[in-house]
């Protein structure tokens, strides 16, 4: 919203300053986002003569001037400008001065040899408007020397951002209350409107008026002026409207912006000869269109409200007029037309246009229903005195919907909500500068009676806010928060647990990425599992139009990205959401993916690539890291037949992690040809944690730990190889052989595994020590060979092994 | 006697000769070995009478102590000697590289969540989560939306296809449904922060179609804006780290808060340079205010018992103002070497004050 400081006084009477003014309309609530003050900007611009006009001797286009600066004497000033001549009076920038269009700071300079102490301004240049014919020129009764700002009577432009809330101050006289209850100046009285309408007209309102059209423009008004003269628009408005950055268009059409800009009240003119019959309200018929004053033709659909005329829409309803009755220059007869439309249909209808207008933004946030006849009475008046001629009565149906009420307000509730005690009588003030009626009043409860223009206000709370927002909350005193009782906090184990993840992460060498919670669909097909995809129904893009099923394209996406930056080894990670069609719609899981060599290179040569016993490695750490012992985590291989591996896996070299029923990781490497796609043509490793799918450990919060009782026995180490079967996992072997004794077997570690020439094919060899802690004497050497003799013959057995010596 | 004296020195030049552990071994066994000369001399002497043998083996007990310190002083130093030798073939370069496996980096929205949490939790404040996917209700109608009002069009909201049971899905375009989730699951006394991720169907220099927020409830029976104000103060000043920042609570309007207000921060534009502080101008940097009674009596709790504010931070904002990072766009760009400039290492503190 813009409006200028001389529109403003018109409303409101105050000497504050425009840096007063400011501050105060930021404290409101009426935040500040621009002033214009050209008077700050043309300080040292002064009002010259030209007294003399010769040719440049080098420049055909340029010419030397002289000119009378009042007090500091001639200057000799080079211009190009094709209306310069003899006394003329305009604007000097000397040197030092900067040039508010375009920041340029002024020097004397030598233009083709000759000398020029200054620049002649134009309009533009002084960002007071468009050029027509060269150098600003200004009234002959300028005396030389006077400031520019002066003499050109400028105005200060405001620019203030409004909240969607404040419809009143969508007008200049709501800003004016408002400011006015603040303290900065006092609110003018409504201007009197002392016309006399002199005719009846025979045109009407039609007669037949559909009961949506009623529903959704409860009050319809307007009148015929005719013998008008649709001239030039006079300056002091022109100015104003252009001031806000509006166009000026033609006497009639400007005074229509002005009283939307005044009182927040659009209206609109149409030129009666273009008009059949009569005029009035209707929804718009399947397959009618309408050229809009915009120049363009819409489509209107059944559910619109248009102002019709007997064969035609004339104009969309609260939103935009349209070409074919619009005022012209030959214009001598309108009918003005102001009512009161609802808010929802006005907000649907130009939201499914794709129309911006003033009158769109003011109707579909709520006008002030009673401002519909004082704003036609305004507008008349104006229209008589700009445009002459006469006014007819004025002709309506229906009445302003209600919107004023009356509210109990408990003066208690200030303080409640502010801590602030603020009497009764500053309180009732405030209400009643800013127009509510407290109307009756006991000891501690007001009754107010809430304005028409105030639709946002509905209870005690809102009140409460307009005391606060005019008293200021800068007087409200800053208070620390009072101790919060342990026992009511939330449990957040959750948060802490996603930074200590992504701390251990970042130890290991991964670096934490966010992507994007969408992707392209066809990059979500190559990860989605048997669940449907989720699309965005009005995406960004077809880059960006489905919701992420996996994390891990967009994990390549970035390997692939800063490959081509030429780096290679890397680890990235994401915690983050994934989402498909299931039950819960979206699961938090940890992605991560490894590409190059393990370690930095190295001079030493003992750096190697990363494999997939790594990403485990990871990925059983995390698992570890969120309470579960690594003994309860069972690996599974991918296995054609059985459990097969998604799409994006190596089939050979991936898998599951799960405790018990539940799957709480993925790990592998990726499918050579998916990476392929991804053009990558480095081995990925990658897992995923499914964070939903971790059972919640139901340890009770106590931080007691068991005793620590240390055994004093020795312990005893014991090597075992066998040869096995190639297919048989080692960590069923590994686990079973734990199981023997769970008492005195304490740890189980493969450290050998050897397939190849020196064996039986499809047979592998490993090898792996157990250690034994008794916990209540030293074994002797009969109890060692009993425990090493089960562990062979289970092997044996379970596993058609064969112990190697 | 003389022929002692020629002995010991014969004996000491032999030492002397000895340039390692075993010629002097050797020398020793010569000597005092079982057979050795001077045990030899020792053993003679019970041929002699009482008076040679008194002086003659003081003598000779001289010299074997001679003898034996002597071997000593030369052991320690041919050990030594050996020592040594052997540090100077065992000498490194320990200028080349060491062998390292660097750390990576945690990224600086992570952070900056962490730091906001550590912030408020010695305030009490807990932290809560809520899905991304969220109905109408949440994300609007609890919240104090009215249907078709232009602030929800100022939301550009994602849509998704309506859910099996009807509900109209959504992108939350604010973390403020956390609150009425947290409201409708627990009893007051609350303060939590809902930290997590939005969307806006918009992308542009200064807009991204995903961000961060944090969200903050305090439903309490008697918490006023006097404590939103000092909540919320001790918050700028801790993340910013200075001390009595310039703060300004602005009227606005959010629909679920009322009073609602806008947080400013003192900062200083000059010379294209920008500064956090005291420099006559403001910056906002965060919404706030009382949570609208609409919005308590939506989840069930009596606008007449409970009252309370709430505020909602944007992180990536916070996070280039504290940090000096100019490109929003370059938080999802996954470029390692953004993420190693700006991100943080496992040991950084979360604190403000850093």
């Amino acid at each position: 919203m813009k409006f200028t400081l001389k529109w403003l006084r018109d409303h409101l009477e105050t000497d504050a300053s425009v840096a007063e003014l400011e501050a105060a309309l930021t404290s409101i609530g009426l935040e500040v986002e621009n002033v214009q003050n050209p008077n700050e900007q043309l300080a040292g611009f002064n009002i010259v003569e030209i007294i003399s006009v010769s040719k440049h001797p080098d420049a055909d286009k340029l010419q030397v001037c002289k000119v009378d600066t009042g007090k500091k004497g001639l200057k000799q000033i080079i211009c190009g400008a094709s209306n310069v001549r003899e006394g003329m009076k305009t604007v000097l920038a000397s040197p030092g001065n900067v040039i508010p269009q375009n920041g340029n700071k002024i020097k004397i300079s030598k233009i083709r040899g000759v000398e020029s102490q200054g620049m002649l301004c134009s309009s533009s240049e002084l960002n007071l408007g468009e050029d027509f014919d060269g150098i600003i020129e200004l009234n002959d009764n300028c005396e030389n020397g006077l400031p520019a700002s002066e003499a050109l009577d400028l105005d200060v432009i405001f620019e203030i951002s409004l909240t969607p809330n404040r419809v009143d101050a969508l007008g200049v006289r709501g800003i004016a209350r408002d400011l006015a209850a603040k303290g900065i100046g006092k609110l003018k009285q409504e201007k009197v409107c002392d016309f006399k309408s002199s005719f009846k007209t025979e045109f009407k309102i039609s007669s037949k008026l559909p009961e949506e059209a009623i529903k959704l423009c409860p009050h319809f008004s307007g009148r015929v002026i005719k013998g008008v003269k649709n001239s030039k628009t006079p300056a002091w408005l022109s100015s104003r409207l252009e001031a806000i950055g509006l166009r000026s268009v033609s006497a009639l059409v400007d005074i229509t912006q002005y009283i939307t800009i005044d009182l927040g009240r659009p209206l609109h003119a149409f030129d009666l000869s273009k008009l059949d019959s009569f005029i009035g309200p209707r929804l718009a018929k399947a397959s009618e269109e309408i050229d809009a004053l915009d120049g363009k033709n819409y489509k209107l659909s059944e559910a619109t409200l248009v102002i019709a005329d007997k064969k035609d829409p004339q104009a969309i309803a609260g939103i935009i007029g349209g070409m074919s009755s619009a005022c012209s220059e030959e214009t001598e007869c309108i009918f003005l037309e102001s009512a009161y439309f609802d808010p929802n249909s006005i907000a649907k209808s130009g939201r499914s246009l794709g129309i911006l207008s003033d009158a769109r933004y003011c109707f579909e946030r709520g006008v002030d229903p009673e401002s519909t006849i004082r704003g036609l009475e305004l507008a008349t008046q104006l229209i008589l005195d700009i445009c002459g001629g006469e006014a007819s009565e004025l002709i309506s149906y229906g009445e302003p919907p209600k919107i004023s009420f009356d509210l109990n307000f408990r003066l208690c509730e200030v303080e409640r909500f502010s801590g602030l005690v603020i009497d009764k009588k500053t309180v009732v003030e405030i209400l009643e500068k800013l127009g509510f009626q407290v109307t009756e009043s006991n000891e501690d409860v007001l009754k107010i009676n809430v304005p028409s223009w105030r639709r946002d206000i509905d209870g005690e709370q809102d009140i409460v806010e307009e005391i606060l927002r005019i008293y200021g909350y800068d007087k409200i005193k800053t208070h620390k928060l009072p101790e919060m009782d342990i026992s009511s906090q939330l449990n957040s184990r959750e948060r802490t647990r996603d930074a200590k993840i992504r701390r251990f992460l970042v130890s290991k060498g991964f670096s934490e990425v966010i992507t994007w919670s969408f992707l392209s669909n066809e990059s979500a097909e190559l990860f989605s599992r048997d669940e449907a995809l989720i699309k965005l129904k009005n995406p960004i893009s077809s880059d960006l139009d489905t919701l992420r099923p996996s994390i891990v394209p967009n994990l390549l996406s970035s390997i692939q990205k800063n490959l081509v930056r030429g780096l290679s080894d890397m680890s990235f990670f994401e915690i983050g959401p994934v989402f498909n069609n299931n039950l819960n719609r979206q699961n938090q899981i940890i992605g991560a993916v490894r590409v190059g060599n393990y370690s930095d290179k190295h001079w030493k040569k003992d750096y190697r690539p990363t494999d997939v016993f790594d990403v485990k490695s990871d990925a059983l750490d995390i698992l570890n890291l969120m309470g579960i012992p690594k003994k309860n985590i069972i690996t599974k291989q991918y296995n054609l037949d059985l459990l097969p591996a998604p799409s994006w896996y190596h089939p050979g070299q991936s898998g599951i992690l799960s405790v018990g029923k539940n799957i709480v990781a993925e790990f592998g490497r990726l499918h050579p040809y998916l990476l392929n796609q991804f053009e990558i043509e480095e081995d990925v490793f990658c897992f995923e944690v499914f964070i939903d799918n971790i059972p919640k450990s139901k340890k009770t919060k106590s931080f007691t730990r068991k005793k620590f009782s240390p055994s004093h026995f020795q312990s005893v180490e014991r090597d075992f190889a066998f040869l096995i079967d190639d297919d048989i996992p080692v960590e069923d072997i590994l686990r079973k052989v734990s199981g023997v004794d769970k008492n005195l077997i304490s740890s189980v570690k493969l450290f050998d595994m050897y397939k190849g020439d020196k064996i039986e094919s499809e047979k592998k060899s490993i090898a792996f020590s157990i250690l034994l802690e008794p916990k209540d004497k030293t074994m002797n050497i009969s109890e060692i060979e009993d425990i090493s003799s089960r562990i062979i013959k289970m092997v044996e057995k379970d596993f058609e092994a064969k112990l190697r010596h | 006697m003389e022929n002692l004296d020629i002995l010991c020195k014969k004996i000491i030049s032999k030492i002397d000769e000895a340039d390692d552990l075993n010629t002097l071994n050797a020398v020793r066994i010569d000597y005092l070995g079982k057979k050795g000369e001077i045990t030899k001399l020792m053993k003679e002497l019970t041929n002699l009478t009482h008076e040679e043998k008194k002086s003659y083996g003081k003598n000779i007990n001289t010299l074997k102590v001679k003898v034996l310190d002597s071997i000593e002083n030369k052991k320690v130093y041919l050990e030594k000697k050996i020592i040594l030798d052997n540090i100077n073939k065992e000498r490194l370069d320990i200028t080349l590289p060491e062998r390292s496996y660097s750390s990576g980096h945690i990224h600086p929205i992570s952070h900056t969540i962490e730091e906001v949490i550590e912030i408020f939790k010695p305030m009490g404040f807990s932290v809560a989560e809520g899905p991304d996917i969220e109905d109408d209700f949440h994300n609007f109608t609890a919240l104090n939306f009215p249907p078709d009002h232009p602030a929800r069009e100022m939301h550009d909201t994602f849509f998704l296809n309506e859910s099996n049971n009807g509900e109209k899905l959504l992108m939350r375009t604010h973390t403020s449904p956390v609150q009425i989730r947290v409201m409708k699951d627990n009893e007051p006394p609350i303060r939590v922060l809902a930290p997590g991720r939005t969307y806006r169907c918009d992308y542009d220099i200064t807009h991204t179609p995903m961000f961060h927020q944090v969200e903050g409830l305090v439903i309490d029976k008697k918490v006023n804006m006097g404590h939103l104000k000092g909540c919320l103060t001790t918050f700028v000043e801790s993340f910013f780290g200075i001390n009595n920042l310039p703060v300004r609570f602005r009227p606005s309007y959010f629909p679920f808060t009322e009073p609602s207000a806008e947080v400013d921060i003192g900062c200083q534009r000059k010379d294209g340079e920008f500064k956090i502080g005291d420099g006559g101008e403001w910056l906002e940097i965060l919404g706030c205010g009382m949570v609208h009674h609409n919005v308590l009596k939506a989840c069930g709790l009596d606008p007449n018992e409970y009252q309370g504010f709430a505020f909602g931070v944007g992180v990536e904002r916070i996070a280039m103002l504290k940090y000096g990072i100019t490109d929003l766009r370059m938080f999802f760009d996954c470029d390692l070497r953004w993420i190693k400039h700006y991100g943080f290492s496992f040991l950084d503190k979360f604190d403000g004050n850093n």
